[in-house]
């Protein structure tokens, strides 16, 4: 049936898609849709009526799935992100799609900040002999920049006589970036999105291909962000239980606890001893990463919202250096304090430096920048008024992570990623 | 330790939820005045059972509101005070017959439907109370509108939604400030489609009002729907009256919601006669399908209004 059971169901995989419609992301996109039957009958109908009533599947333009984003476009609708939904019997899928060429690097940070893999899409047809396009660059470059698994689709293949030559030489290429970016072990499929070739099932084009197709791929990723396994929980909401005994109440952002372990109360750095686990369905021994738990410690401590508790070793930071995608209309402007948001706290911040803005085309750091606007990518350094966690991106993204808030706007103005703590 | 539930691994049951919870508890960190709209269907009853789990053993830090058009099926409507009562927590109801009243809504008809005229009536609750987050069942599958929308999704002082100023929304750190005045839409079940709904009312045993099971009702055929017959909704001349087993698969006002023909009793055989039910409709034969009502809601919605 379709409901996964318990022992099968291998959770959810959040991925984006990135290349442009001309490299035939909305027909993916569909053809990711129609053949796990994430499509509905009325859906299939109405793609299916603007060519001449035909029902062949083959006849189907798989792009108008994502069509409605035209219109909205012509209303002035800012499409920076939408989300589609599909199942398999093995795995839910959220797809963030981020469309459009303007605002790229905003739309795609977004979609990228809760996704674990990036399905990057290139044209075969176009580019065999001519090298990648720096729209190609600019997506690896923010897919490693996010911390993401990357899955190179090869798209088109049909176009080239399914040549392998033309495979390889895109691969070759694709390869030669990520050793250069630093992202590790990007996965290649070569596929024909538009007639579904190595899409959900394999195709016979390519016998000198031996990986899955790329919804198998999809099906099997290891879903967990890269962490290190340590423990942090950030402390939500202080909630009484039935004995009087105050539970920590938060999501679990990295790592696991369990009754008996020793944690610290960040930023005050008390220590306590785990002494239950406790949800609306039971004490728990432990628990992971990902779940809504509360925990109650073994003596009092003072520990309130914004608060985390953590691993022993942790260490809190008042300066840091971070990468920064700008994300708001309005520009930095400098001096101004705003708020920072990572995990449960919020703090002031101040920029105190830029030290590099990414050149998006060439990749190359461009020093002595004095400015932050809309779809910047920066290096800066960040004071801070009250300590936060020196948790990095890299070692830990859900608390390595923040945002920054314009107080007089209220506007999120920027997305930042702590590289290191000063 | 043996009392003690060892981990499990998460299903993406567990992922939704968990993320549900996340976010009804941060909209309470964040933001003083809340309430959970609560309506009795089965969408809302989700997110009810969600913020149980997010704040147990305490009661909720806020209480449950509806905006009743006056065209709400009784049987929901006894469910919606019954489950209130049940759970000790605090049910405000604002009526559209009370804005009628006062005059700040005024209906071309008498008898047009009200899902217009509720946005009133809903803002006039916000001022009353002054509250400044509203938590709601919206889901991202429903729409392609909702499908850009924001988790937390700001309101400016005319409770209007502004899609060209959207904040960013970035991993789980969301920014729920506002100036006063303006307000807060807090969407828990975002991230849920509409098979997630009923897999999730299922696995916990959640309790639904009677008409979503099937039962015997008079209902007319009309442009190939199912229409019930009720005091608002009595037949007209040459209908045919017939005395149907059908279920509703959603509840709204009951002068835009039809049911189907069902004999499913149980939230199990729902689930297993909507999936047959679109085997044989797609004509596909795999075993494997996914079921999504949504977009039959959807249809059902765009054929009707």
């Amino acid at each position: 049936m379709a409901l996964p059971t318990t022992d099968e169901d291998a959770g959810v995989l959040r991925f984006i898609t990135a290349g442009s419609v001309d490299d035939g992301k909305s027909t993916l996109i569909g053809r990711l849709l129609f053949d796990s039957k994430g499509l509905l009958r009325d859906q299939v109908a109405a793609i299916s009526k603007s060519r001449a009533g035909s029902n062949e599947e083959a006849e189907i333009d798989l792009a108008l799935v994502t069509d409605g984003l035209e219109s909205e476009r012509e209303q002035g609708i800012t499409i920076d992100v939408a989300y589609r939904y599909f199942a398999t019997p093995r795995r839910s899928f959220i797809i963030a799609d981020a469309p459009g060429h303007e605002q790229y690097t905003r739309n795609m940070v977004t979609a990228a900040s809760n996704a674990e893999a990036a399905v990057i899409l290139i044209d075969a047809s176009r580019l065999a002999g001519k090298g990648l396009k720096a729209q190609t660059r600019r997506h690896a470059t923010i897919a490693k920049l996010m911390g993401l698994k990357v899955i190179v689709a090869v798209n088109k293949m049909d176009l080239t006589g399914w040549s392998r030559a033309v495979f390889e030489e895109i691969r070759d290429n694709f390869a030669r970036v990520a050793r250069t970016l630093g992202i590790e072990d990007p996965i290649y499929v070569p596929i024909a999105a538009k007639h579904g070739d190595n899409v959900a099932r394999r195709t016979p084009h390519t016998p000198w291909y031996d990986g899955p197709p790329l919804l198998e791929i999809l099906e099997t990723l290891d879903a967990t962000r890269r962490n290190d396994g340590v423990f942090r929980l950030p402390v939500q909401r202080v909630i009484r239980m039935p004995d009087g005994a105050r539970a920590y109440a938060g999501r679990i952002a990295s790592g696991d606890v369990a009754v008996g372990q020793e944690i610290t109360v960040l930023p005050s750095g008390q220590t306590a001893v785990v002494e239950a686990i406790r949800t609306f369905d039971g004490a728990f021994a432990d628990a992971a990463e990902g779940q809504s738990v509360g925990v109650v410690l073994d003596r009092d401590v003072d520990v309130s919202r914004g608060d985390t508790l953590a691993s022993a070793e942790a260490r809190t930071t008042r300066a840091l250096v971070a990468d920064l995608c700008w994300l708001d209309e309005e520009p930095w402007e400098k001096g101004r304090r705003y708020l920072l948001k990572q995990g449960s706290r919020t703090t002031q911040a101040l920029i105190d430096g830029i030290v590099f803005v990414r050149e998006m085309t060439e990749l190359a750091e461009v020093g002595e920048a004095s400015g932050l606007k809309l779809n910047d990518i920066a290096s800066v350094k960040v004071k801070l008024r009250d300590p936060i966690l020196a948790d990095t991106y890299a070692e830990r993204p859900a608390t390595g992570a923040f945002v920054l808030i314009d107080a007089a706007s209220n506007q999120t103005a920027a997305a930042g990623m702590i590289r290191e703590a000063a | 330790m043996s009392a003690l539930k060892p981990s499990r691994r998460m299903t993406h049951l567990d992922v939704l939820e968990s993320e549900a919870i996340h976010i009804m508890r941060e909209a309470a960190g964040e933001r003083s005045k809340l309430a959970l709209l609560f309506s009795g269907g089965k969408d809302s009853a989700v997110v009810l059972h969600l913020a149980t789990k997010a704040f147990w053993p305490e009661r909720l830090p806020f209480p449950l509101l509806h905006v009743d058009t006056g065209h709400n099926f009784p049987e929901v409507l006894e469910f919606r005070d019954a489950t209130a009562r049940r759970l000790g927590e605090r049910l405000i109801v604002r009526e559209v017959e009370g804005s009628i009243l006062r005059g700040t809504v005024k209906l071309p008809r008498p008898d047009a439907s009200r899902n217009g005229a509720q946005s009133v009536t809903l803002l006039e609750a916000v001022e009353e109370f002054g509250f400044d987050a509203l938590i709601g069942g919206a889901r991202r599958d429903e729409e392609k509108a909702r499908a850009k929308e924001r988790i937390f999704s700001h309101r400016d002082e005319f409770g209007a939604w502004n899609p060209k100023a959207q904040r960013a929304e970035l991993w789980s750190l969301y920014n729920a400030r506002i100036n006063p005045g303006e307000n807060m839409r807090v969407f828990p079940l975002s991230n849920w489609t509409e098979r997630d709904v009923w897999a999730y009312i299922a696995r916990e045993g959640i309790a639904l009002p009677s008409i979503y099971f099937a039962h015997k009702r008079d209902v007319v055929r009309r442009d190939g729907l199912l229409m019930p017959v009720t005091m608002l909704t009595p037949p007209r001349p040459g209908d045919v009256v017939e005395k149907l087993s059908v279920r509703f698969r959603t509840v709204g006002d009951i002068t835009g919601t039809c049911p189907v023909a069902s004999e499913a009793e149980t939230v199990d055989e729902i689930l297993a006669e909507t999936e047959i039910a679109e085997l044989s409709e797609r004509g596909a034969t795999r075993m494997d399908d996914r079921v999504n009502e949504a977009a039959m809601e959807r249809r059902k919605r765009e054929g009707y209004f």
